[in-house]
């Protein structure tokens, strides 16, 4: 082989970047999230139900999220939702958080794990944990 | 005929991913593919390498785009015409990062007349550089999937690459630029009569694989959706080496298909024009200062010329130069001492 040292040298460098994963995540058992349904309001609930299944609301969250927000902000139309009998405004603050009370266990837990950092609370406060 | 060829196979591969979803074949797909792909590009990419580096290079042969280093009032090329090993590094740097050669790009035509006109071409090294930099940024941001706290510079590289901050999931502009980039390079192929003709199975495969590749994924993340929770918790027992004995509930049959296609890339990678990605720091007109002039190359197989004295000559033929009366330097008695020790 020529020029030995600097081939090998490009190949270790190679190597590690490429095996970074293996080496630094190697025998670690990772805790999958599961968020968090405990929460006062949830816990009085007679039918635990959101507004569409586990499935959809897993995946499109953030889309029906953005549409509330563009209902609101931009068009300037509050709409209600109905959830177990009970009339919610179409609102993070006071429609979603109002059953997930607990942001840190129920939203932040799957963000967090998937390094997602949702520009909700650019505008929105945090608010005040409340959970069982 | 490539074109549809690849489009063909890629589209095989597809429906095989399918079918491995629909049988739950999940420790064929999920589990052997993926590891049997990272050690065949690993293992696959150091053989490349290290066969390369067998070949000699008995001259140096970088291709040269400016002055030679000279007398010195005339004005040396540093980067295009590099003497030194810095020279050479600026000169990788914009080869590897900004395909500096590819700038070169000319374009040439005939016109009436007939005359012949050549002019400057950089659409296909823009679009290459977009296609480029956008697969390493896609790589860099699936980090997250890989590393259980985020290294900061995969963060990063997510936040400027959602900086826009269209719709949600937030859109990634790589995923934009690599589609675009990769459907140029696709119809610059079948459409250009030169470069169609020239163009080969194993040039549009490649194309069509990466497009598949990225189609899925976007599709995934703002289309058909997968528990992408999942997916981390999958990915996660893959790197971690205590892989899942079953795809977990909810990741859909499109996470199986861009996996697999995934494992076809890295399989395919060594073997395959792919392989420029170690090529191009191998590539010898690029990578030797051109010093020729400047300091004595020696063949790296030249065998040791000892050379031969008068007095070896001497040894050999003393007694034929007596007999035909040739002056010699030492008489045969003199010399036979040494002989009669070797006995």
């Amino acid at each position: 082989m020529y020029d030995k040292g600097k081939v090998i040298v490009g190949l270790v460098v190679f190597l590690g970047f490429a095996t970074f994963p293996f080496y630094n995540n190697i025998g670690k058992k990772s805790a999958v999230p599961e968020p968090n349904l405990k929460t006062p309001v949830i816990e009085q609930m007679v039918v635990k139900k959101c507004i569409e299944p586990k499935e959809i609301m897993r995946g499109e969250h953030m889309q029906i999220l953005n549409q509330w927000r563009d209902t609101v902000v931009r068009e300037g139309e509050r709409k209600k939702m109905t959830i177990g009998g009970v009339e919610i405004d179409t609102s993070l603050q006071k429609g979603c958080l109002h059953c997930h009370s607990n942001k840190k266990k129920f939203c932040d837990a799957c963000h967090n794990y998937l390094s997602v950092k949702p520009y909700c609370w650019d505008c929105h406060f945090d608010p005040k944990e409340r959970d069982v | 005929m490539g074109a549809i060829m690849s489009f063909v196979g890629v589209l095989a591969l597809v429906l095989i991913a399918i079918l491995g979803a629909k049988a739950n074949l999940h420790l064929v797909f999920g589990v052997l593919f993926p590891y049997a792909a990272v050690l065949t590009l690993l293992i696959g990419l150091t053989v490349r390498v290290v066969r390369w580096a067998k070949s000699p290079v008995p001259f140096r042969i970088p291709t040269t785009c400016g002055q030679q280093k000279s007398l010195p009032w005339i004005k040396h090329s540093r980067i295009e015409n590099p003497t030194t090993i810095w020279g050479v590094l600026v000169r990788m740097f914009f080869e590897v990062f900004l395909f500096r050669s590819l700038f070169r790009n000319t374009k040439i035509e005939m016109h009436k007349g007939p005359h012949l006109a050549q002019g400057s071409s950089k659409w296909l090294w823009m679009a290459g550089l977009a296609f480029h930099w956008s697969f390493l940024i896609i790589l860099i941001r699936h980090l997250r999937f890989f590393t259980e706290e985020v290294p900061f510079a995969v963060s990063v590289t997510e936040y400027l690459d959602s900086f826009l901050q269209i719709g949600v999931p937030l859109l990634y502009m790589t995923d934009l630029v690599i589609l675009g980039a990769i459907t140029f390079l696709y119809f610059r192929r079948v459409i250009i009569p030169q470069v169609s003709y020239i163009s080969l199975p194993a040039d549009y495969f490649p194309l069509v694989l990466i497009f598949s590749i990225a189609g899925s994924g976007v599709l995934m993340r703002y289309f058909t959706k997968t528990h992408i929770v999942g997916v981390k918790a999958y990915t996660m027992s893959l790197v971690s080496l205590r892989p899942m004995m079953s795809m977990p509930e909810g990741v859909g049959t499109i996470f199986w298909v861009h996996l697999f296609l995934v494992c076809v890339l890295f399989v395919y990678f060594p073997w395959s024009k792919l392989v420029h990605m170690a090529g191009v720091f191998m590539s010898p007109t690029r990578n030797m200062a051109n010093n020729s002039r400047i300091v004595r190359h020696v063949n790296p197989w030249q065998t040791k010329y000892k050379g031969r004295t008068y007095v070896d000559y001497e040894n050999d033929f003393r007694e034929k130069m007596i007999s035909v009366g040739v002056p010699v330097e030492k008489q045969e008695s003199e010399s036979a001492e040494p002989a009669a020790e070797k006995e």
